[in-house]
């Protein structure tokens, strides 16, 4: 192999192994920034060694070996430099565990065990409440995505500087509190899982909403914040709200193919090309769909969103959707996640089921709505009711408001056309 | 990018026997590996090409031809399908394969990339006949 080739290849096992690594330092010195640190130099020794050596035949083994030893090798120092505090007569009483002379030997037992446990009690500790949810994101992507600053800038149209500090003050704050290393226990789990959750369907979002993004990073975080999902399914199987989220991004993700024409520009979920959405994608969301309402998730946001989505995976013509079940399911969606966003989406389904009578109804109930005011898609929705109803004047001038209002070219310009469509002004 | 993992047929897979329990336990042990990595999208081993048949097209004409195949090399005996972040991610997932027909036992594994049909590609003009995959070249690295 050559030098460069053998780069690749360290590469490529750090981006496979790098999240357990941490997640093991982590176990031993308690402390994520610290344990990032001790990952990198193992890394470095890896970039030093293995080059020369040859790839070891289990390189996730030997990383692991290689980081518990640092992590042990600092504990001793810490433990040494705390004995030395004590002759000094320092109050040590609050580090009585590290003079007990096998501690640190009890504790390499104590973390042979699984290290599943320790990835999960990564993401969550990544994905800590006391962060903002920016920070989130970065330290997740970092962390458990293996991202480098880097790429995480790239994707989010941010200067590395910025993410960097980002990462370093999230790091700093976790060290500060003493966030415990640790998967939330049962009163609390609901909420920190909520937040894990939040964070990768964000990443998800902030890849697929960015039709106008050119930079190839932003399709990654798709994917990334997919794997993630895949990964968090097989630490926690039976928490039907990851299924539901995972089963919503396969759904969602199986139509990027349709989702553009040949020009880039953004095509309507009804308009799309369904011969080009992705089965396999399908089939998995389906499937992880159909094992969170197996264990009685159906009822949950992530879960009710996935169902959304796959009503529409399953017509295999727009025509052939069953508008009546999507209204079923908006309906329990207002009841456990209600927001104006889902509203305006239950008014298009209504008027697709019932007629463009009724889902005008819910949508002008919503005008007075202040979330609303510069959000386009409601006029927009508006519009469309109208001109179904044959009100075209009003419908241009909702067209064109929404029009005025979007920040996104392409659907300035797809809103416009649909201003131009319903007629000339008299 | 996405990447199958094609195991190729022997003799063994051919007669339909059953792999010994430590080469199941192991292969088991493999795609669990994958799946928590988040990287496994499908796998599955295929029955014996004795239970298959072929199509030939000639000559304008389809003409069908029931197996067992001779040139067994050539045949396959079942696939794994991943989604990973590179290429040099995919050789290294498939360096740890088991030995797939046990430690010892001469096998092949073949390696192939997908045509990149949603692999979150940014905004690239999706070619019409990207079906047939006759002219789609293969996406990003």
């Amino acid at each position: 192999m050559s030098r460069e080739a053998t780069h690749r290849a360290i590469e490529a096992v750090w981006r496979i192994e790098s999240a357990k690594v941490i997640a093991h330092a982590a176990r031993l010195v308690r402390d994520v920034g610290l344990a990032e640190e001790l990952a990198q130099d193992t890394l470095v020794t890896a970039l030093e060694r293995w080059p020369v050596d040859g790839l070891p035949d289990n390189p996730g083994a030997w990383l692991m070996a290689a980081v518990k030893n640092r992590a042990l090798d600092r504990l001793r120092q810490d433990a040494l430099h705390a004995r030395k505090h004590e002759e000094l007569g320092a109050d040590m009483d609050a580090l009585q565990s590290h003079v007990v002379p096998d501690f640190v030997d009890a504790l390499a037992e104590a973390s042979e065990d699984d290290i599943g446990d320790d990835l999960l009690r990564l993401v969550f500790t990544a994905c800590h409440p006391l962060l903002s949810t920016d920070a989130r994101v970065a330290l997740t992507l970092r962390l458990i995505g293996g991202l480098t600053t880097d790429e995480i800038a790239r994707a989010f149209l941010t200067p590395e500087k910025t993410i960097a500090q980002r990462i370093v003050r999230a790091k700093r704050t976790l060290s500060e509190a003493r966030v415990p290393f640790e998967v939330p226990r049962a009163a609390e789990l609901p909420a920190r899982l909520a937040s894990v959750l939040e964070v990768l369907y964000l990443v998800f979002n902030e890849g697929y909403s960015a039709t106008a993004g050119d930079d190839w990073m932003r399709p990654t975080l798709c994917a990334e914040a997919l794997r993630m999902g895949r990964v968090v399914v097989g630490l926690m199987p039976n928490e039907s709200e990851v299924l539901g989220l995972v089963a919503l991004m396969e759904i969602q993700a199986s139509r990027t193919q349709a989702r553009t024409d040949a020009a880039g520009r953004p095509v309507l979920l009804m308009d799309q090309d369904r011969s080009r959405w992705d089965p396999l994608l399908i089939r998995r969301g389906l499937a992880a769909l159909e094992r969170a309402e197996a264990l009685g998730g159906a009822r949950g946001p992530y879960a009710l969103q996935a169902a959304l989505a796959a009503c529409h995976a399953r017509a295999r013509r727009a025509e052939e959707t069953d508008w009546a079940q999507i209204v079923a399911l908006y309906d329990a969606l207002a009841v456990v996640a209600p927001s104006p966003v889902v509203e305006i989406n239950r008014a298009v389904a209504v008027g697709m089921a019932f007629g463009p009578e009724a889902g005008l109804e819910i949508v002008d109930a919503l005008a007075a709505e202040p979330a609303l005011a510069s959000y386009h898609w409601l006029p927009s929705v508006r519009g469309d009711l109208l001109a179904k109803l044959g009100r075209l004047d009003e419908a241009r001038a909702e067209f064109e408001r929404a029009a005025a209002m979007t920040r996104n070219a392409r659907e300035r310009e797809l809103l416009t056309a649909r201003a131009h469509a319903v007629g000339a002004p008299p | 990018m996405r990447f199958m993992m094609i195991v190729r047929a022997t003799p063994d897979t051919e007669a339909g026997a059953m792999p010994e329990a430590s080469l199941i336990a192991a292969m088991t042990s493999y795609h669990e590996e994958l799946a928590k990595a988040g990287v496994l999208l499908d796998a599955t081993g295929l029955q014996p090409s004795a239970k298959g048949w072929r199509i030939h097209y000639r000559n304008g004409q389809r003409h069908i031809v029931d197996g067992p195949f001779a040139e067994t090399k050539e045949l396959i005996a079942g696939y794994t399908l991943i989604q990973v972040r590179s290429r040099e991610e995919a050789m290294e997932w498939a360096r740890r394969f088991p030995a797939p027909m046990g430690e010892g036992t001469d096998a092949i594994l073949e390696v192939r990339q997908l045509y990149e049909s949603c692999d979150f590609e940014p905004d690239q003009p999706a070619e019409r006949s990207r079906k047939t995959q006759a002219s789609h070249t293969s996406a990003r690295a």
